[in-house]
């Protein structure tokens, strides 16, 4: 018997775990001497306000959704992939590549062939810890850590040594091609006489993100894998009575895992920047821990969770910009939302399921 | 490369090994009593600005450390109450003990200093000044063992002292004490602990506690004395590299020393060399930066011995009814 109604686990944990974050969150506002409801109301203005702000907001959704749903399936696998950042890294090396080294007559051949060469890149990140794990029995959260720094390190020699343009300083590639410029929402939605979503980097990769969180959904509970996986990570003996390979799922799921958090890179190389710079992730690839912790792994969780760290994000850097308050405020918020949400979830839940259980006493 | 180039390279690697020395010992306490922290990072970032702050306020270093190892500590309880109280998971605590720290440091920084994130110069007695040990001066003149003795080993701060005195402490504590048996005893079997009515709870709560208060005396050490001063971010991965170096040493103590000075090796040489020519072959800086990690991945892999951890680590203790 469930301890709680479905409902419950759902949505109430979650949102008493956020309302516990937000709360903390403005006694620091007021710790550093500011206005938490005038900053909440900056924040909103800032982020969701104007054309511009959705187009900020959005921008910074769709590299969480990816990252969320990446941290997401291994989830399910009960692998805890801390190395998105990494994976994400190696994909916009990917990305570079497909877009600077070959003469795309239009854009979309381009992203498409950016989509796989992120994907392929940010899978070969993940295999290395994946193997290690199903094989060797090492420690995935551990080598994956290794692995983010190991990622620095090599985009680092890569962008100073190989991909710099010659005479430049900057450790960046040279900008892509013209070609290879994914329409922005600003030139899919304009029309003459009125303009939206000006100069925000919000581009088509928004609706490919979405398309991503569909298929991880119908993957991980539409298809023979995706009960696999979610099997294997429920009870690894379990599934393994079922007859499933522990290597095969450990792999695939990372396999996955990676494919999606190097996806990222086509908004945020190709999207964006237009060109590989050092750093190009920004810790999108911590967020998604927790966004994908905060959307419970599922695909609607992740997506919904992605929209509010994007929002805290742009309204972060309005904040920063208009008033005294860091834009380290965000990485505050986002070290609570972890940790309401992760690792003090049972503070939340063992006091709900009592009054929940007490509740069904009374009834029967 | 000459004698005395050597000696100055030695010389830094060992003021650079001080701090993951001291965070890797924090790590194996906690590691041995079943406690994965991957919050090193955060906690001696936290450390390095309370002890920073509050140097260049009172003036007195040894204040400074004593509010950087009590909000090392802050974290640690957290760690604790998240991992052993409510038995959450302990990676993603960790994960969240990093971000508060990186966060709240630039925060409170800001608010105190409003000089963007940093704390002002220190100087004088609000540092850990290097100390020089005695017959220094007069020993340098000696050929070879001079140099060793007046370059190599003395004319550090205390705390670098402090850190080699901690290792063969912690082994004298692990191997050698009731407390330190029960201790390893909680990291692999804590069901046996708790029939033989020890609190295990009692236990991980005092080893949480003890890595809090080494990882403060690293962050302390960060800002006062390897540096004058907190910067933004300024532990810039060293307690990753410690948690390496942990794993390299296969939770050990006198292998963790070697380790973090191996680490501290490589940076030292990353420092003062930015590429590396062996003949005709250039080593670029950046594998001397990605070699530890490259080198943990391998230790991890089981390739060249395998590394172990303590059986019950990572696991919440639930008591058996």
């Amino acid at each position: 018997m469930d301890k709680m109604p479905r409902w419950a686990d759902a949505i109430l944990v979650p949102l008493i775990s956020l309302i516990l974050a937000a709360i903390i969150s403005a006694l620091v506002i007021l710790g550093i001497g500011e206005d938490p409801v005038a900053a909440v109301k900056m924040m909103v203005s800032g982020a969701l306000g104007s054309t511009y702000g959705w187009g900020y907001t959005l921008y910074y959704a769709t590299n969480f959704m990816f990252t969320g749903l990446a941290v997401a399936v291994a989830f399910h696998a009960r692998m805890f992939n801390i190395g998105g950042e990494g994976q994400a890294m190696l994909g916009g090396l990917g990305v570079a590549i497909a877009c600077l080294y070959v003469p795309w007559p239009h854009w979309s051949l381009a992203l498409i062939a950016a989509m796989i060469s992120g994907m392929v890149f940010g899978a070969i990140w993940a295999a290395i810890p994946a193997y290690l794990q199903a094989r060797r029995g090492s420690h995935i959260v551990i080598t994956t850590i290794m692995f983010n720094f190991i990622a620095s390190a090599l985009l680092n020699y890569m962008l100073v040594n190989v991909m710099r343009p010659k005479g430049s300083m900057d450790p960046a590639t040279r900008r892509f091609g013209d070609t290879v410029h994914l329409p922005t929402f600003q030139e899919m939605f304009s029309t003459a006489d009125n303009v939206v979503f000006r100069g925000a980097p919000v581009n088509i990769t928004f609706f490919i993100a979405v398309i991503a969180c569909i298929l991880v959904w119908l993957l991980i509970w539409r298809t023979r894998l995706g009960y696999e996986i979610r099997a294997f990570g429920h009870s690894e003996t379990g599934a393994l009575y079922a007859g499933i390979s522990p290597f095969k799922i450990i792999m695939i799921a990372m396999l996955i895992s990676g494919a999606l958090a190097g996806l990222m890179a086509i908004n945020n190389v190709m999207g964006e920047a237009e060109r590989l710079v050092l750093n190009a992730t920004e810790g999108a690839g911590f967020i998604g821990i927790s966004v994908a912790l905060m959307g419970r792994s599922h695909p609607v969780g992740v997506f919904l969770a992605a929209i509010l760290f994007g929002f805290l994000y742009q309204g972060g850097a309005e904040l920063a910009l208009w008033t005294k308050i860091p834009r380290e405020l965000i990485v505050v918020i986002q070290g609570l939302v972890i940790l309401f949400t992760g690792a003090l979830d049972n503070m939340v839940r063992m006091p709900l399921e009592r009054i929940f259980m007490s509740f069904r006493k009374g009834a029967s | 490369m000459d004698f005395l180039t050597l000696i100055q390279i030695l010389d830094s690697s060992v003021r650079l090994a001080t701090p993951l020395l001291l965070a890797c010992l924090a790590g194996l306490y906690s590691e041995r009593a079943g406690i994965f922290d991957i919050g090193l990072e955060g906690k001696m970032l936290a450390a390095a600005f309370f002890c920073a702050a509050v140097a260049s306020l009172t003036g007195s270093v040894w204040v400074g450390l004593l509010a950087g190892i009590a909000a090392s500590l802050a974290l640690s309880a957290l760690h604790g109450l998240a991992s052993i109280t409510f038995r959450g998971n302990q990676l993603i605590s960790g994960v969240a003990i990093i971000l508060l720290a990186q966060g709240m440091t630039v925060l409170i920084a800001q608010d105190w200093f409003s000089q963007g994130g940093r704390t002002p110069s220190l100087a004088g007695s609000a540092r850990f000044n290097a100390i020089d040990l005695p017959f220094a001066e007069a020993l340098s003149g000696v050929p070879v063992l001079g140099p060793i003795y007046s370059e190599l080993i003395s004319g550090h701060p205390i705390l670098v002292y402090l850190a080699i005195a901690a290792v063969p402490f912690t082994w004298w504590v692990l191997y050698r004490t009731r407390f330190g048996l029960r201790l390893r005893a909680v990291g692999e079997a804590p069901e046996a602990v708790d029939t033989a009515g020890v609190s295990v709870v009692g236990l991980r709560f005092a080893a949480v506690g003890i890595c809090g208060i080494l990882c403060g005396i690293a962050g302390a050490y960060l800002s006062t004395a390897l540096q004058a001063g907190f910067v933004k971010d300024m532990t810039a991965g060293r307690g990753f590299i410690a948690l390496a170096a942990l794993i390299f040493a296969k939770w050990r103590p006198w292998h963790a020393m070697w380790a973090c000075l191996l680490f501290g090796f490589l940076q030292a040489v990353a420092l003062r060399y930015q590429n590396i020519d062996l003949g005709g072959f250039v080593i670029p800086v950046q594998v001397m930066d990605a070699l530890p990690y490259i080198l943990t991945v391998v230790i991890l892999a089981g390739f060249v011995g395998k590394a172990i951890p303590p059986r019950a680590g990572g696991e919440p203790y639930v008591k058996e009814r």
